[in-house]
């Protein structure tokens, strides 16, 4: 059977001093699989995006690593307010960030685009009121 | 593991070394173990910074220099000294003594290192402009830290300057003036005056460049011990020995190899930091992409830059103070220069450094994958978290290893074995899996048996760290 390793860590809505842990043990458990550092770059710049959206906009999140020799998938689930326009939200440049976020250096709206663009695969799904799942896919052969 | 890549100027001497793992745990990469009682340098992971040097209470870490006497192997002989040399003593002992008592003991030219930054200053604005879409650019002044980049952030490979440090530059300008005013190659020493083992190691075994420049290291200690018992003996300079004749400084760059002395004259954002702590907490937010929008960054392995090298004497703060009223001195023309020695200037041989001013690339190193092979690096993840479960998060040390996560890593690369711990032996003689007997052996093989004679520091050689620690 292929080896598969999965991770799971908790993210607190509103909390930007601990925004970016998760990705950050992401990363460092990449460097020791010895995956290549091009795609530790764009695994690691997508895991951030959606962690700092779940701080941003969640009230609490889940983020599910699982990876193997084939490929890396993280699902980045939170109860939050929703997404109502998903396509909207895909949008470079669309935000619903506060200024105070935006003041923060966060919420310039290019997160999910983002997200998209250094990954294989996207998919978001969401519930008005309820929450938010994206899943990503890198595939690494 | 394998292939040493680099060569350390940092060596531990086992006759000396009492086991107390003071270097084990300051080490930022973990490269240290104690086995049988004595610390162990795991040789790839090492980067040379020397915060074991320091932590070492019964001075087992020595750094390794050339003989003195190695300078009188040539006809010229060259001392190239950094500024923080001066910043060593205190105010009475002038710039004009410490070149005399250079020149006494055998040194027939001095050249001061920052000489070399003004030219390196206009390549990196230079290069910054031509790799616009390289950001933010990390200088290459501090080996430590070139080091660290390559075993522990590889991913900014590519961000290194790639440009020699101030060292070589001088070095190189200073041989090519005396060939160039007749002197004969062979006959020629250059000898660098260092604050650090970084810069030794370098030295001795460049991490891109194949040749160095210089000849010979001496420690900055041994040099800062033989200038001020001659001062304290009331040797005068001028009076005993000529004056020598060097060349004058910049103000503004006597003061590079300090905290923000390249990152205040570089363009667009620059920050300095320093301490390689500090280095590698911001190296791993630049990895997680919390950080963008830097152009350039100074990185030095040392609290204070090189006036906190591991082989300086004086106060680290008073050398920065000194060091700055310095060239503030200098820049209202209130220092008192010495003659000028005259011959070509290094601005004259500006074209010629600039197209030598290159690096070769460096190359990765990483130390971090548990295996090459990614499957296997999996299931020997799978391993390491089975064994977390059992180990206690204490990061005691009692193993031999520095914290109980580099312990789990150990014993899945065949290095170490569970029972080292000494929460699992206790476990174990609880379950009447080992005997108490056992147990001790596990531990002496770990620590040594004098650790459990009592009386570890012997009355002869005590030890001066000890109790005031």
């Amino acid at each position: 059977m292929a080896e598969r390793m999965q991770f799971e860590y908790n993210v607190d809505g509103g909390n930007f001093t601990r925004a970016g842990y998760a990705s950050s043990e992401i990363k460092k458990i990449l460097k020791k699989l010895n995956v290549d550092l091009a795609v530790i770059k764009r695994t690691v710049v997508a895991s951030y995006e959606g962690e700092v959206n779940i701080v941003a906009h969640a009230y609490s999140g889940t983020i599910y690593v699982d990876i193997d020799t084939e490929r890396i998938r993280i699902r980045l689930q939170d109860e939050g307010p929703g997404i109502p326009d998903i396509d909207k939200a895909m949008e470079e440049g669309f935000s619903t960030a506060s200024s105070q976020v935006r003041e923060m250096g966060f919420g310039a709206g290019m997160g999910l685009p983002n997200m998209k663009k250094n990954t294989d695969r996207m998919e978001i799904t969401s519930e008005v009121g309820k929450g938010t799942t994206v899943e990503i896919e890198i595939v690494l052969k | 593991m394998g292939t040493t890549f680099f060569h350390h100027a940092l060596k531990f001497r086992k006759d000396t070394c009492i086991g107390c793992s003071h270097c084990m745990n300051v080490c930022p990469t973990q490269a240290i173990r104690i086995n049988g009682g004595k610390a162990e340098l795991t040789d790839n992971r090492c980067v040379d910074c020397g915060k074991c040097y320091m932590a070492c209470p019964v001075g087992a870490i020595i750094v390794e220099q050339d003989d003195l006497s190695r300078i009188f192997e040539y006809e010229k002989r060259v001392a190239l000294i950094p500024n923080v040399l001066l910043g060593q003593f205190p105010g009475e002992v002038s710039f004009s003594q410490i070149c005399s008592v250079l020149m006494e003991i055998g040194f027939t030219h001095i050249f001061e290192v920052e000489q070399s930054t003004g030219i390196l200053h206009e390549a990196i604005v230079e290069r910054m402009q031509q790799e616009d879409d390289i950001r933010p650019m990390i200088s290459t002044f501090c080996p430590a830290i070139v080091r660290l980049i390559q075993v522990r952030f590889p991913m900014f490979i590519n961000n290194l300057l790639l440009l020699k440090p101030p060292l070589d530059i001088a070095a190189t300008y200073y041989r090519k003036k005396l060939l160039d005013e007749g002197a004969d190659a062979e006959k020629t020493g250059v000898f660098y005056i260092t604050p650090c083992a970084a810069q030794i190691a370098a030295i001795k075994s460049p991490v891109g460049d194949e040749e160095s420049p210089i000849t010979g290291v001496i420690n900055m200690d041994f040099i800062y011990n033989r200038i001020y018992t001659k001062v304290k003996q009331g040797f005068s300079g001028s009076k005993s020995c000529s004056l020598p004749a060097i060349q004058p400084l910049n103000p503004e760059d006597m003061l590079w190899s300090l905290t923000e002395g390249e990152s205040r004259r570089m363009p667009g954002r620059a920050l300095a930091i320093d301490e390689v702590s500090n280095v590698i907490e911001f190296l791993e937010k630049m990895e997680n992409e919390e950080i963008s929008n830097i152009d350039y960054l100074e990185l030095r392995a040392c609290d204070q830059s090189c006036a906190g090298g591991i082989l300086t004497s004086g106060n680290r703060f008073f050398t920065v103070e000194r060091l700055r009223k310095r060239a503030a001195r200098a820049a209202s023309g209130m220092l008192n220069m010495l003659p000028d020695e005259g011959g070509k200037k290094i601005a004259d041989y500006a074209t010629y450094l600039k197209e030598n001013l290159r690096v070769q690339a460096v190359k990765p190193r990483s130390m971090d994958k548990l295996d090459e092979d990614m499957g296997r690096a999996l299931s020997k993840m799978r391993r390491v978290r089975e064994i977390m479960n059992d180990l206690p998060y204490v990061d005691c040390g009692l193993c031999g290893s520095p914290t109980c996560s580099s312990l789990a890593e150990d014993i899945v690369q065949g290095l170490s074995d569970i029972s080292h711990c000494i929460y699992i032996q206790k476990r174990m003689e609880d379950e009447g899996r080992i005997s108490n007997k056992d147990s001790m052996e596990i531990m002496k093989r770990i620590w040594g048996e004098d650790k459990f004679k009592g009386q570890i520091l012997d009355q002869n050689k005590k030890t001066q760290g000890y109790e005031s620690n």
